[in-house]
């Protein structure tokens, strides 16, 4: 069987915290932390990027303004032109709170399905749920996952440093 | 990072240097706060045309750097309420731009030299005999009644700000924590007494301009300026603070960016409720409610019109809007000084359209204008309140050394 790649275990936050620089500044790029709380500065710790998802809401939100105004305009000056209380047809200040809203709504769909998909979610199932010891990532425990795809991976010598970083159990997952 | 290091040495907690800049604000501030009000008062009192100019000019000024230290009232109240951690660190700040205030019941002394030429409408008993709505009005507005509310509004206004001071100077002592208990139950009186008063200022001192023309919802007008204004000048406040580095670790990016996400947002309420007073209007399309906007909307202020909803929501809505721009100190310094600007652009078109309005129809030189006396008066009045901010600083340490929650605040972090 192919190898997902490593599972490491920790027992405090400062511990998974310091590993995580460690992991970090040997140079590796596909792994990820697991703790069953926040933990403050671990993505600084992790050298996470910012995500991209402001960029994908920003571009949502002035998509669904412009697509709320362009309807208006077309409905009141186009399609079907009436003169209502004596203002012009196309009277932007009515169209105001439509475009506003139109604009929340595309910007929170394109943050919910945008968090989705950079989250790579959803799926059915995940090689790291193999693992027994991996249930108390969401109860106590606090784990450090490092992918076989990583151009760094090598079986022994990062099973290696992740003892190294004080890990108290390190274990091989199947793909 | 998680909350270790939850405590404060006494010997770490900063005091303004003498060498500081803030530090020579009172005679600075002071004495050029002085030589300008003398010089718009030696220039403006004449002719009955330069006379209205100085009155409202002081006026705006006058309600700019009101709406400032009004602002810093609200939101040191605003803490209390919420038992909030991470602002303790800059609290000192929002107290001492509160405890400012008892020089604006000085300041107002102008506006009641001025309150003939300002509110000359329904002032004028023989106009007000002759004039259906405003005798409908007389039992509010007449000057018995105006300078009863004025003394109602500098009195809860003076109170609170100089409770919620000596509260929080006197814990930096004793280390009492029943005082931010007591203090936080207080808040929730104080922020209704401070929306009550605020609004009815508004009504006063600006609606009252035009008395035949009414908005019941010119209060949260008013409101959302001094907010924004006070999170703008708060803005610059930070940055400065940063760089001189009086602070040292108790004031970090992440105070700097928290005052920047709200300086964005209260720009965004500003334009909510100044669109919502706007709509409201323009629906309902009733003469004597558009006249405000026909006012506003028609020769040179047509421009300023439209350069406030730009300068005022869309440029910096999407300036402010990234992260970056509001961790960085020139990003957030340029915020906040253009919000500033954009704040006296607000305060200047909702006063000024009122000078001499009669004379406004017959001569195009009555429209927009800007005025030698409009900047005396601005930094008069400006002068004055950094005198007073800068001796506020002066007078206590720079953080609230032992309020319960310091150490949560320094060690702050955004998520």
């Amino acid at each position: 069987m192919k190898d997902f790649g490593l599972l490491a275990e920790f027992t405090t936050t400062s511990g998974v915290y310091h590993a995580c620089e460690k992991v970090r500044d040997a140079g590796y790029t596909v792994w990820d932390a697991h703790t069953p709380f926040p933990v403050h500065g671990l993505d600084q710790a992790m050298g996470l990027k910012r995500s991209h998802l402001p960029w994908v809401i920003l571009v949502m939100g002035l998509t669904g303004s412009s697509l709320a105004m362009l309807l208006q305009w077309w409905v009141s000056v186009e399609a079907y032109p009436i003169i209502y209380a004596g203002k012009p047809y196309f009277s932007w200040q009515a169209f105001v709170p439509v475009t506003f809203e139109v604009g929340v709504l595309f910007a929170a769909l394109g943050a919910v399905f945008g968090m989705l998909h950079f989250n790579r979610l959803p799926r059915h199932n995940h090689p790291l749920f193999q693992s027994k010891r991996f249930e108390r990532a969401s109860d106590d425990r606090f784990f450090i996952s490092i992918e076989a795809t990583d151009p760094k991976y090598h079986p022994e010598q990062t099973a290696e440093l992740l003892r190294a970083c004080g890990a108290v159990a390190v274990e091989r997952v199947e793909a | 990072m998680s909350h270790h290091a939850h405590t404060i040495d006494a010997g770490s907690i900063p005091r303004l240097p003498a060498s500081s800049l803030f530090a020579k604000l009172p005679i600075i501030g002071g004495l050029v706060g002085l030589g300008a009000l003398g010089a718009a008062l030696a220039t403006g009192m004449g002719a009955a045309e330069t006379r209205q100019q100085l009155w409202h000019s002081y006026l705006v000024a006058y309600l700019y750097w009101l709406s400032i230290a009004l602002g810093g009232l609200f939101f040191t109240l605003v803490q209390y309420a919420t038992r909030a951690g991470w602002s303790i660190a800059l609290r000192r700040v929002f107290e001492n731009v509160a405890a400012t205030l008892p020089l604006f019941l000085v300041l107002f002394i102008p506006v009641i030299l001025g309150m003939h030429d300002l509110y000359h409408h329904w002032l004028d008993h023989d106009v007000v005999a002759n004039d259906p709505i405003l005798l409908a009005k007389a039992p509010y507005l007449n000057e018995k009644f105006f300078f009863i509310r004025a003394a109602i509004y500098f009195a809860v206004w003076i109170g609170l700000a100089l409770m919620f001071y000596r509260g929080s100077v006197a814990q930096d002592q004793t280390g009492d924590r029943t005082i931010t208990r007591r203090l936080n139950g207080l808040s929730f009186v104080g922020i209704a007494l401070f929306a009550l008063t605020t609004t009815f200022a508004a009504f006063d001192w600006i609606m009252s301009l035009d008395p035949h023309w009414f908005s019941t919802m010119y209060g949260v007008y008013f409101f959302a300026g001094c907010v924004v204004g006070f999170f703008a000048f708060l803005s610059v406040i930070t940055v400065l603070m940063r760089q001189a580095g009086h602070f040292g670790r108790f004031l970090t990016e992440e105070h700097q960016h928290d005052a920047g996400k709200l300086l964005f947002a209260f720009c965004v309420f500003w334009t909510y409720i100044s669109f919502s007073q706007y709509f409201l209007i323009w629906y309902g399309d009733m003469p004597e409610e558009t006249i405000f906007y026909r006012l506003r909307q028609t020769a040179t202020w047509q421009p300023v019109s439209t350069f406030l909803v730009a300068g005022h929501f869309f440029v910096p809505f999407f300036f402010l809007m990234s992260r970056h721009v509001k961790r960085h100190r020139f990003g957030l310094l340029g915020g906040g000084l253009w919000i500033m600007l954009m704040h006296y652009v607000d305060l200047h078109w909702q006063v000024m359209p009122n000078i001499n309005s009669e004379a406004m129809r017959h001569h195009a030189g009555h429209g927009f204008h800007l005025h030698l006396l409009d900047g005396l008066t601005f930094v008069g009045v400006g002068g004055l309140f950094l005198a007073a901010f800068g001796m506020m600083l002066g007078r206590s340490t720079l953080v609230p050394a032992r309020d319960p929650r310091l150490a949560e605040s320094a060690a702050f972090q955004n998520a």
